[in-house]
């Protein structure tokens, strides 16, 4: 089968790759229908997540068809059209069954503190993942959900992570009737924070990023104040001045390590590694926060250490909420958001290719190269 | 000093200012999903090892699922064994796990070289679409890179001058 295979930073090609098979008794085999490219894709493509191994396929974003079951699946049968959650989940663990399904304790040896995700490396399980034609599929009665017949496949493709990891920023940052909300970061999963943020009532929704395209899009799409950070002077002046000096009742950062913006922060967490990515953003976001506010932080960061300014979290009295999405937790409600018209996600997808041009396309995202907000990969065996 | 286990209800005011509502952690952890507070939970059947899985050294079991993909070998294998040595706490484990993935992009050159490919580097890094929406950029770049290269030819013909 074609898969992507990673060849080291800034590196990707597609390779004939075996097709996988069942290695436990609950595991599924899928075609892959559609598979994006995620914006945290690009930290393991830029060298930044540890245990990174040469030779892995990544994409943890993907829906297909299921072609093989183990003797244990009850729910799947072949032939299923699935939509598959990135986390990768047992269900009946001490974290799954309190709905933390991207904390499980069963789907990754490597670290404890992660859950495991598919194709994002050995940190988080050394699971190869969906830019591919197949992929193996672990805990299959407890992650993969029917695509509704009605439901359009780029919207399904999105709701294995964009969509309910934008919700659950939200959701995290507790935003009540009339809050004012700052997401940092105009990619997909901020572009979506910000959308959902009106969900849950907030009365002003401002997104900051540099990309004038991305702020371009926002502006329209979610729709939000949008600045770009690079002309505002200092941020979090900027943001004070703009909340009458208190500050954003709830801050989301949905950037992660790969912020631009400070060369302290670039030089240390990009370039030397020293630290677990450049952690800007979420300086900005406790700085900008109003005290007793809450911070909201769906970006991925490596496992080191960061440079943030921890003792204004204590003297303001900020709630800090992150975690990864527990996409099966939120999958019904955003099921119901698409078919009520309330999320329209498709609209992201900026770029849909060949797999073959996989490494195009991370270029492209990595580089933000024409316009481009959503990539997504289409395998051959999807497109006969 | 040896610690006894303490009875809770024995501590004077024990859970009196207990309150269910003061969970910041809620709607994403659900506490009433679960009522145990050790790993007791029926654990899934365990996938049999087929290749080698380094494991955390901070778990009690080993999880009963695991990724098999790129298992460890070569230098960089070597490398990420003596790295699960160490907790996920410690500095080392991951700047070692960082050390071999920079060691394995050179093994994956050699193994390329091996099976006779040389690899494409300009397309595995994505040249196609900046030649298609970033020419000046690649113009740049190629305008930087024959500059430094041009450069280092200077100088080391300089200094091949002066030890004549």
């Amino acid at each position: 089968m074609l898969a992507m295979n990673y060849r080291g930073p800034y590196r990707v090609r597609v390779d004939r790759k075996p097709v996988p098979v069942c290695e436990h008794v609950e595991d599924a085999v899928i075609r892959v229908t559609r598979t994006c490219i995620c914006g945290s894709d690009l930290h393991l493509y830029h060298g930044m997540v540890p245990d990174t191994r040469v030779g892995m396929t990544f994409g943890h974003e993907f829906t297909g068809v299921v072609e093989e079951v183990g003797p244990g699946v009850r729910n799947l049968a072949v032939g299923d059209h699935v939509l598959v959650p990135f986390n990768i989940a047992c269900g009946r663990c001490h974290f799954c069954k309190q709905g933390l399904f991207g904390n499980c304790h069963e789907a990754n040896a490597q670290a404890t503190a992660v859950g495991g995700i598919f194709g994002y490396s050995h940190t988080a399980g050394g699971y190869d993942g969906g830019q591919a034609e197949y992929v193996r599929v672990p805990y299959a009665d407890v992650g993969p959900c029917k695509i509704p017949e009605t439901m359009d496949l780029d919207d399904a493709v999105l709701l294995t992570d964009v969509v309910p990891t934008g919700y659950q920023a939200a959701e995290m940052g507790g935003i009540q009737r009339g809050d004012t909300v700052v997401v940092f970061g105009a990619g997909p999963v901020g572009i979506m924070a910000a959308r959902c943020a009106w969900l849950f009532g907030a009365g002003r929704v401002i997104v900051i990023d540099h990309v004038e395209y991305r702020l371009d899009f926002a502006r329209r799409y979610c729709p939000a104040e949008v600045y770009n950070f690079r002309s505002i002077g200092d941020p979090v002046v900027f943001l004070k001045k703009t909340t009458d000096s208190l500050g954003a009742d709830v801050c989301i950062d949905a950037v992660g390590g790969d912020a631009a913006g400070s060369a302290l922060h670039t030089l240390m967490g990009t370039k030397l590694k020293l630290e677990g990515g450049s952690a800007v953003a979420l300086h900005w976001a406790i700085n900008s926060v109003k005290k007793g506010g809450i911070v909201s932080i769906v970006g991925v960061y490596g496992p080191t250490g960061n440079l943030i300014p921890i003792g204004n979290v204590l003297n303001k009295g900020i709630t800090i909420r992150a975690n990864q999405a527990s996409v099966k937790r939120l999958l019904p409600k955003l099921i119901a958001h698409i078919e009520a018209g309330r999320l329209n996600p498709k609209e992201l997808i900026t770029h849909k290719v060949p797999l073959e041009e996989a490494a195009d396309a991370y270029h492209l995202f990595s580089a933000k190269l024409d316009d481009c907000i959503k990539p997504v990969l289409v395998p051959p065996t999807a497109r006969a | 000093m040896r610690n006894r286990p303490i009875d809770p209800s024995t501590v004077p005011g024990w859970g009196v200012d207990a309150d269910p509502q003061n969970d910041p952690t809620y709607p994403m952890r659900d506490i009433a999903g679960d009522d145990s507070r050790g790993m007791n939970w029926t654990r899934p059947p365990k996938q049999p090892a087929r290749v080698e899985v380094l494991t955390s050294i901070e778990y009690k079991a080993r999880p009963a699922v695991v990724g098999t993909a790129t298992p460890p070998r070569g230098v960089s294998g070597v490398i990420r064994r003596q790295a699960f040595k160490y907790s996920e706490s410690q500095w080392a484990h991951w700047l070692m796990l960082m050390a071999a993935d920079r060691v394995n992009v050179v093994e994956g050159v050699v193994d390329d070289l091996a099976r006779g490919r040389v690899p494409n580097v300009p397309a595995e890094m994505g040249a196609r679409a900046e030649l298609a929406h970033n020419r000046s950029g690649l113009a740049g770049k190629l305008a930087l890179t024959g500059a430094v290269i041009g450069l280092g030819i200077l100088v080391s013909r300089l200094a091949r001058a002066e030890r004549r």
